[in-house]
């Protein structure tokens, strides 16, 4: 990061941040903008990728099945693999519906003037 | 083409009453159809497994009530897919008596009723196994192999349009379907009418989950689609919510990997070029939306097999020293455990609220600070005896737990229940995994019966 540069965290720039599961065996995530600037800043900000995901969650680039821009929407989702199916004894979020928590707090690089 | 309208009450009937004041508005629109999806595999493996539903009985009933009752007296067909949450056999059984049911109770003039099946038997599958047919694997899985169709209890194929549209051209007023598409049933029915594939799934994909593809937040509103020459539109009924380009766009990647692609029996909704527009305060119009037949009718199947009978225990730790050493207590419970039962043959879980209870290994948060903890401590094993006997060491064992300065040396936790509790036994998923077929209705046997008097 430059000098310049500031951060700010994911939750204070998206609408809506939230995970769910999609089929029995991942989990995706879904983090929607109300408008297209705040979108297109997280989007371009290289700090909201595969890479950081990985990081923030503690898992290899393998676990990731899919990671999109969805414009129509202002949204990027991401998706991992469950380590066992959903529902399996012992799984501790069986709708996969509060493992979003860790974006709440992720810092966005903004670029400075 | 002359358009065609349907309302959806409910995302999931059943797992929530439906919100009546909506649904009137609803009707009053004078829909072509009014249809709704019964079924998911959020709730677990266990409703299939072992043959029930997760939803009452009550609220099942309420719903049903409410759109049979609005369906005839509009004279339109109400479509359910994925009966009782699972879509078995036994599902599609109830929902026809309780359609039955509230008929007699109404004295509804006679009215047929179409229903259709989607449970596979595992012998087909092992025959078809054995003739060299691949049970492909979805996300990732292997191919299905014997040991894992062993391992089964019960499996669904997910139908597609196919048998709604052979009830719908058979003259149903009310359909009753086994496990299905959630977009299906609602493309079938606009499909009848001449529709194209492309419009068809698409309504089925935005009106699927109800008033999830409105905004504000709020479910089980009822919400309208229609489809006119080439363009979706759709509105929410509730005065307090509204489909907005945001809210429809943002629905079309819930619960699902990939935003752009829908895939369903016989083909793929590609909806890469979809264009939304808000046609005004309430309404969204979508066109663009494609549909790409598959070269290969593959059905996706869903099983799942019983792992045991199990228990659960509760213990909590306020001790500083023992919630440093929360491992060394749990590995000291473990061990107990080990000693008699050995290594395998059982599974033992500990969700240990206060450090990574809801997240696991994915919790970032590593040096947790809490002053206090909450252990769930799960044991699942062939017989109710020895998961409890399993359980109740896995639990009561903690209390023993040798941590080497502890000062309360009168025990390591506190309970709120010096006992365990039996749960529902556990299952998993088998099945995520798909088989070609030769003819699109092979796995999903129709049937037509009638209700009223």
């Amino acid at each position: 990061m430059s000098a310049n540069q500031t951060t700010r965290k994911l939750t204070d720039l998206a609408k809506t941040i939230r995970s769910k599961n999609a089929g029995v065996d991942k989990i995706t995530f879904d983090i929607i903008f109300s408008d297209h600037d705040n979108y297109e800043l997280v989007k371009n900000s290289g700090s909201l990728t595969r890479e950081t995901i990985c990081a923030l969650y503690g898992i290899e680039d393998k676990r990731i099945s899919d990671f999109v821009e969805f414009d129509p929407a202002f949204a990027i989702k991401f998706t991992i693999y469950r380590e066992r199916p959903s529902g399996s004894a012992g799984d501790p979020d069986i709708f996969g519906a509060q493992q979003y928590a860790p974006l709440l707090g992720l810092d966005i690089a903004i670029p400075g003037n | 083409m002359e358009s065609t309208k349907i309302i959806c009450p409910n995302g999931h009937l059943g797992f929530a009453p439906l919100k009546t004041a909506s649904f009137r508005i609803g009707v009053e629109a004078k829909p072509d159809f009014i249809a709704c999806d019964s079924g998911s595999n959020d709730v677990g493996p266990g409703p299939l497994g072992s043959d029930t539903s997760t939803s009452p009985l009550a609220w099942q009933t309420h719903d049903l009530e409410e759109m049979l009752l609005a369906a005839r007296e509009l004279g339109v067909p109400m479509v359910i897919g994925s009966a009782g949450d699972t879509g078995t056999n036994s599902r599609v059984d109830l929902f026809v008596s309780i359609i039955q049911d509230i008929a007699k109770k109404h004295l509804l003039p006679k009215f047929k009723i179409g229903y259709f099946y989607s449970e596979v038997d595992k012998e087909y599958l092992r025959a078809k196994m054995q003739k060299g047919t691949p049970i492909n694997g979805l996300d990732e899985r292997p191919e299905l192999t014997e040991a894992q169709l062993n391992a089964t209890d019960r499996i669904v194929a997910m139908a597609g349009v196919h048998p709604f549209k052979v009830l719908l051209d058979q003259g149903a007023d009310v359909i009753i379907g086994g496990r299905s598409s959630d977009s299906a049933i609602f493309a079938a029915s606009v499909m009848s009418r001449g529709h194209s594939e492309a419009d068809a799934y698409y309504l089925g994909k935005v009106l699927e989950c109800a008033s999830f593809c409105a905004e504000p937040y709020g479910g089980k509103e009822t919400v309208l689609g229609e489809v006119k020459s080439g363009e979706v539109l759709v509105t929410a009924m509730s005065p307090e919510q509204q489909c907005t380009v945001a809210s429809v766009a943002g629905h079309a990647m819930y619960e699902r990997s990939n935003p752009y692609h829908e895939f369903v029996a016989g083909g793929m909704l590609d909806m890469t070029k979809c264009k939304y527009e808000q046609v005004n305060e309430k309404t969204t119009r979508i066109s663009g939306q494609e549909f790409i037949p598959a070269e290969e009718f593959r059905v996706k199947l869903e099983g799942a097999g019983k792992t045991g009978e199990r228990f659960i225990g509760i213990a909590g730790i306020r001790d500083p020293y023992t919630i440093e050493n929360v491992d060394k207590v749990i590995d000291w419970a473990k061990t107990q455990v080990r000693d008699k039962f050995g290594d395998n043959g059982y599974e033992l879980h500990y969700n240990v609220y206060g450090k990574n209870g809801v997240m696991g290994d994915l919790e970032p948060i590593k040096e947790h600070s809490s002053h206090e903890l909450c252990i769930v401590v799960q044991a699942v094993a062939p017989t109710a005896e020895i998961a409890e006997e399993i359980c109740m060491t896995g639990t009561r064992q903690m209390f023993y737990a040798r941590l080497e300065n502890v000062k309360g040396t009168a025990g390591s936790v506190s309970f709120v229940l010096d006992e365990v509790v039996q749960t529902s036994p556990a299952y998993v998923w088998t099945l995520n995994h798909t088989i070609a077929v030769e003819d699109s209705l092979e796995l999903f046997p129709t049937h037509m019966t009638e209700g009223g008097v």
